[in-house]
């Protein structure tokens, strides 16, 4: 069900009128609305967004580590439409693994490599999931909070 | 798509009766990848089959230490992803903290923020003619606008001390208040830079091989380089207005007449002519900003956000402990999430900053035009001469500090 801040949008409600399981909660705070998405309907929503709704460009994906909350990882795409001035904002949940956008948005390729390498979620169906800002012999996934700042080489926290 | 490839591309062994290709490294270190950019291509004789850019080079990790640090000392580190376009990220983060807070600059602080961002993109764009033109073998272009530079920079240390490194633009308002008589300086630039931009001008669009180098080299449809992530002034000079400024107004941009500088050739010379019509534009939004700068305070009256005056701190209690407060517990943001969005000079700036309501930002992710643009490389330069990437790279005008971050 959508929350009743929700109902009176457009945008979620016609996403809701389509796919009623999908939209797990959202908001729509400091003027920017907020949808959480179901990960197995990711794809079908940018879908939804890109086709029906003009949203013709995404402006980002990135993620956000909640750690150590479960499912830690939010996954989160910004997308634009310019014909109609929009914007919206999708998360989705995440443990380890994602479908890949590059279906939908050709531009999520290096954004989703990024979190890739710095959080070290897997997006399946990605065509080229590599490192893409650390070095490709790089252990770890530094973006994580349970990575020190400093990495584990120069870590002065616990002596050994 | 050149990401297909998945393998790296190394000495292949051509079928029978196929033409040999070769593989190129072009940078890190090539000159006109202006920073540390690395370039695989496969060549066919002259062409360019496949690209693959590598960046991650000047990957500093500034995403992580910004969750390190208190609110107000990321502002120094939001300098440092796009060095030519500092004061533009300083002003992302700010309205970004700003809008978390629910806090309300005043009116001449806005003013002098935008009178800022713009000098920042005439700044951008003068490294980004200087160093196009001399990829091109225009040198004289290099010393000409690295002489006006100094002017700009002459004015931004005179803002904030700082001739690159300004930190100026703090959540909250400015800094320091403008020094006295810092319209002078401003306005003998505005009085004189449009005869140095017909200059510019004068010395390239006669030029025959200016013209040949530039004019139909890298055409991209619209719809790719929409669907790529291609921002700033490509897009416009593909003929669709996408400007932040115009489209979701911040820091009173709504009160300043200006045009948003559109094309449609979508070639490099289109880019050329999109950013210096740019430039004239944003003399026009200097000057209304000189010209209608409100009176008043350039900081917000926040006590818990804005350290307070030093003088004040001297003769009242209450604003010593504030200032000890926000210097050594950091300034208390609200629990929530925004992605704000500036127009910098190289296209979309967003810094999308979560907050889970401690002294420290839980994350700070800035989607940089550089990374966006850089992404639609491959699809610019296939099938393509060589001589011709060098012109290309030069209209996408990306920062590798920006991109790698």
């Amino acid at each position: 069900m959508l929350a009743e801040q929700l109902q009176e949008n457009e945008l979620a409600a016609a996403l809701a009128a389509i796919y009623p399981a999908a939209i797990t909660g959202g908001a729509m705070a400091h003027g920017e609305l907020t949808l959480h998405i179901e990960p197995d309907d990711i794809l079908a929503v940018l879908e939804f967004f890109k086709q029906q709704q003009q949203f013709e460009r995404l402006s980002t994906v990135t993620a956000v580590d909640r750690y150590p909350l479960e499912p830690r990882f939010e996954i989160v795409y910004h997308l634009q439409s310019v014909a109609r001035n929009l914007r919206v904002r999708l998360k989705a949940s995440v443990t380890a693994e994602i479908a890949s956008a590059t279906a939908v948005y050709a531009a999520a390729n290096w954004y989703e490599r990024e979190v890739f390498d710095l959080f070290g979620v897997v997006f399946s169906g990605h065509p080229n999931p590599k490192r893409i800002m650390m070095p490709d012999d790089w252990e770890g996934h530094p973006l994580r909070r349970d990575f020190p700042t400093h990495g584990f080489k120069y870590s002065y926290g616990e002596q050994q | 798509m050149s990401e297909t490839i998945t393998e790296p591309l190394l000495h292949q062994e051509p079928e029978a009766g196929a033409t040999r290709r070769m593989t190129l490294n072009m940078g890190p270190q090539h000159p006109s990848t202006h920073g540390v950019l690395r370039v695989v291509l496969e060549l066919d004789g002259e062409f360019i089959e496949k690209a693959r850019p590598e960046i991650g080079y000047l990957h500093t990790g500034i995403e992580k230490q910004c969750e390190a640090l208190n609110w107000q000392q990321v502002i120094t580190l939001t300098d440092r992803v796009d060095y030519l376009a500092n004061l533009s990220n300083n002003l992302c983060y700010s309205l970004a903290v700003e809008k978390l807070l629910g806090l309300e600059v005043p009116p001449k602080a806005q003013f002098l923020r935008v009178l800022l961002a713009e000098l920042t993109r005439i700044n951008s764009h003068l490294v980004w003619l200087g160093t196009h033109a001399l990829d091109l073998g225009a040198m004289t272009m290099f010393f000409l606008t690295f002489r006006e530079r100094e002017d700009l920079l002459r004015i931004f240390e005179m803002f904030s001390g700082q001739r690159l490194m300004t930190s100026y633009i703090r959540p909250g308002g400015l800094a320091l208040d403008p020094p006295r008589g810092w319209q002078k300086p401003v306005r003998a630039f505005l009085d004189d830079f449009p005869s140095k931009i017909d200059e510019y001008e004068s010395l390239l669009n006669a030029n025959p091989i200016w013209l040949q180098r530039t004019q139909g080299i890298g055409i991209l449809p619209v719809e790719e380089m929409l669907e790529i992530g291609i921002t700033g002034p490509l897009i416009r000079a593909a003929g669709i207005p996408l400007d932040a400024r115009k489209m979701t107004p911040y820091s009173s941009y709504e009160k300043f007449d200006f045009k948003v500088p559109t094309e449609t050739g979508n070639d490099v010379f289109a880019r050329y002519t999109v950013r210096m019509a740019e430039m004239r534009e944003s003399l026009k939004i200097v000057r209304q900003a000189l010209e209608g700068m409100p009176e008043g305070p350039t900081r917000a009256e926040a006590h818990r956000v804005v350290l307070p005056e030093r003088e004040k701190m001297k003769t009242q209690m209450e604003a010593l402990i504030y200032h000890f407060k926000i210097v050594t517990e950091g300034i208390a943001v609200p629990e929530g999430e925004v992605f704000q969005v500036v127009e910098s000079p190289r296209g979309e700036l967003g810094y999308y900053v979560v907050s889970d309501g401690s002294g420290k930002p839980l994350r700070v992710h800035m989607r940089t035009p550089s990374f966006g643009n850089l992404q639609g490389l491959p699809n610019l330069v296939e099938k393509r001469q060589i001589s011709d990437s060098i012109a290309i790279m030069g209209s996408l005008d990306f920062v590798l500090g920006d991109c790698d971050r």
